[in-house]
């Protein structure tokens, strides 16, 4: 009812009936196309330096980066992070393959749960799935592997990302989604829940000057694995 | 929402005698201006940009038919469930019901200036489901039971003290000698007293800053990660969006945001960019059981294929009234509802009757600032132009103003009379203010002179000058 009288009155405006069905077959043309618009020149750049513009983009939007030689470093630095915060060493974590497959035992003092946060939870390591230099900004998907509340309910979050997961811009990050996934149930590439991530959380609200921690982390801290030889 | 922009002038009035307030405002204009002239200086491209977002609006709103139904099968493609409402009465009733379905007692909301438009808390509150905000300038608002002031800083006329005064009103249960040394204790304090509320909340009601047609998802854009909470921890999530937030693509979505952010609070990309699609996957480990999309058009549709169609395009980023020296003098309740500044003197007339808003497009030196700012290209100035047109054609002036604009224009179409008037005014002020060398106050000119005073003329009116300087250059 409402449906129509919507589309009807969208219709008179423009004065004419239902799309004819040429122009109907543009669109969908567009929509399967998806065509680029400009995409800023800042991040057309050698892979070295994406990487780098990506740290950067994380540090002034208030993050911090440690660049590690290879994953089996994490435990270590997760460890040593904690220790730095004065945080106690336990934490929740992603159940994700990639992150329960660390060499944890490294670090026997350690103590976690793979699952997803609770509201108690001070610290979460996260997976990060992909990310963007031109605005240091990480995409995690949701899936039984990522919940969403890890990036929200801690005081700190930990997101262990890979240099090969980073690309320049936005559009790239979106044909990523398309080449890779695929939703069982819906047919689409789109999860549930898309955040994409651009340093703690933090609020202007009170005479617009900006404090760290809102509702949100407070500590956004971003292990960055070099598995990308070309990008070092 | 209670209107009172009939009251404008009177609500200009009182605002400009608020001390509590200009204190406000002179604090924290220059900072959004200032962060929105950083991010763009370090965006070449930007201009470029807002033609882009321009012509991906438009495009939309061309097909915007098509557009819409293309989303909504998306939607309950993903597992959603897509509301058309036709009015605020509507969208009004089908939120409710969505709550009652699902037996909730209290609601999270995240930031949505739909969700004030529609006036959605009242409608809960009567009917006993107790909505909270979660925002954290929304959240001081409903606890002092005002409305935003701004629409992306809803509480833009506080300053720290108010803060401190009403927390320690409301939150009786905490300690009364309790110290808020810093801003970040006040937030701390909200932080702890919401996260009980996010936990507790049985449905999340969010807005939507865009839709997408061809993923059928919504995308709310925060910094706080209160929207965020808002849609990840209860059974029901609840988008409210209008009609013309639909765009096509992602790739369409990412360049309005390339815009967004840098145009309302100068950030190069707001904190949590979050794309809802359906409800939780069978295999999922959190997010809600249900995802509902309340599409409501709410006098939309009436704009489409009238002058105000460009208004459409409107991205809710605030630069306009950021940049506004009207905004600037007055805030934002003067304007008397919901959408204040430049966008809203264009939006409040077609939502709640130029008779009722007529003030507002009034409201304007017509500097052009808005329209030089605006991410998509809106042209500010000439849709307020339309709206006084308008006023004048319904005979809604005020016999002062249509004397004055009569008695003007029976001068301009009469140039050899406009000239001779306007010499004899020079030599009667000339005469007058001989001594003095400016007026303090004039007869019929006290609005103007009450606040600067008016020099005396010197040297002959624009035309005389204008005709001895050809003079001279022959």
């Amino acid at each position: 009812m409402s449906r129509e009288a919507i589309l009807g009155a969208i219709r008179r405006g423009l004065r004419r009936g239902p799309l004819p069905a040429d122009q109907a077959a543009m669109l969908v043309g567009r929509l399967a196309t998806h065509p680029r618009h400009l995409i800023p020149a800042r991040s057309r750049v050698p892979r070295p330096d994406q990487i780098a513009l990506f740290v950067r983009n994380v540090e002034k939007e208030y993050g911090t980066v440690l660049r590690l030689p290879d994953a089996a470093a994490v435990p270590v630095a997760v460890a040593d992070w904690l220790a730095a915060q004065n945080l106690p060493p336990a934490f929740v974590m992603a159940p994700h393959p990639d992150l329960i497959a660390l060499p944890w035992s490294d670090r026997p003092m350690l103590a976690f749960e793979a699952r997803p946060a609770i509201g108690s939870d001070t610290v979460s390591v996260q997976h990060g799935w992909a990310a963007v230099a031109e605005t240091g900004t990480i995409l995690f998907p949701s899936d039984p592997t990522r919940p969403t509340t890890l990036n929200l309910l801690p005081e700190s979050e930990i997101v262990v990302l890979r240099t090969s997961r980073v690309v320049g811009a936005y559009e790239e990050a979106w044909d990523l989604l398309r080449a890779e996934r695929q939703d069982a149930e819906t047919g689409g590439f789109m999860p549930r829940n898309l955040m994409l991530v651009t340093g703690p959380s933090r609020s202007a609200d009170i005479e617009q000057t900006l404090e760290l921690g809102a509702h949100g982390p407070r500590r956004l801290h971003v292990l960055l694995i070099e598995d990308d030889p070309v990008a070092r | 929402m209670h209107i009172t922009s009939p009251a404008f002038k009177q609500n200009a009035h009182d605002a400009l005698n608020d001390a509590s307030l200009q204190k406000a405002l002179k604090h924290a204009r220059p900072m959004f201006t200032g962060s929105r002239a950083r991010a763009v200086a370090n965006l070449p491209e930007f201009e470029q940009l807002r033609d882009i977002g321009r012509d991906i609006k438009n495009h939309t709103l061309a097909n915007l038919d098509w557009y819409l139904e293309a989303y909504a099968a998306q939607v309950e493609r993903s597992g959603g469930t897509v509301h058309w409402c036709s009015t605020a009465d509507d969208a009004r009733a089908t939120v409710l019901e969505i709550c009652r379905q699902a037996g909730a007692r209290t609601v999270t909301k995240g930031k949505s200036m739909i969700s004030e438009e529609l006036g959605i808390n009242d409608h809960l509150s009567k009917h006993g489901i107790v909505p909270v905000e979660t925002d954290l300038g929304e959240y001081i608002l409903q606890i002092r039971d005002e409305g935003p002031s701004h629409i992306i800083a809803p509480a833009f006329h506080l300053n720290r003290e108010d803060w401190e005064k009403t927390f320690r009103e409301v939150h009786t249960d905490l300690p009364a000698d309790r110290v808020f040394s810093d801003r970040r204790d006040i937030l701390a304090e909200a932080r702890t007293l919401l996260r009980a509320k996010f936990l507790a909340a049985d449905v999340g009601i969010t807005g939507a800053n865009f839709l997408i047609a061809e993923t059928g998802s919504s995308v709310i854009v925060t910094n706080e990660g209160n929207g965020d909470l808002t849609q990840t921890l209860p059974r029901v999530h609840i988008a409210l969006a209008s009609i013309e937030k639909v765009v096509p693509t992602l790739e369409d979505a990412t360049s309005l945001l390339r815009l967004l952010a840098r145009s309302a609070t100068g950030q190069d990309f707001s904190v949590y960019t979050t794309f809802s699609t359906g409800a939780r996957r069978t295999a999922d480990l959190d997010g809600p059981q249900e995802y509902h999309v309340v599409l409501i058009d709410n006098g939309r549709s009436n704009m489409m294929g009238t002058d105000f169609q460009e208004m459409l395009r409107c991205i809710r980023c605030a630069a306009c009234m950021n940049h506004c020296p009207v905004y600037g003098a007055t805030g934002g309740h003067a304007y008397g509802w919901v959408y204040p500044g430049p966008m809203g003197s264009v939006l409040t007339p077609t939502l709640i009757g130029v008779d009722k808003a007529g003030h507002l497009p009034n409201a304007s030196t017509f500097c052009g600032k808005c329209e030089s700012v605006c991410p998509v290209k809106i042209p500010l100035p000439k849709l307020m132009r339309h709206w006084r047109e308008r006023e004048f054609e319904r005979h809604l002036s005020p016999a002062a103003v249509r004397t004055g604009l009569g008695v003007w224009g029976w001068f301009v179409r009469r140039p050899g009379a406009y000239r001779l008037a306007t010499r004899a005014m020079i030599g009667v002020l000339t005469l007058l203010g001989r001594q003095k060398g400016a007026f303090r106050s004039l007869p019929l000119a006290g609005g103007w002179t009450e606040g600067r005073d008016l020099p005396v003329p010197e040297g002959g009116t624009f035309m005389d000058r204008y005709a001895a300087q050809q003079r001279r250059r022959r």
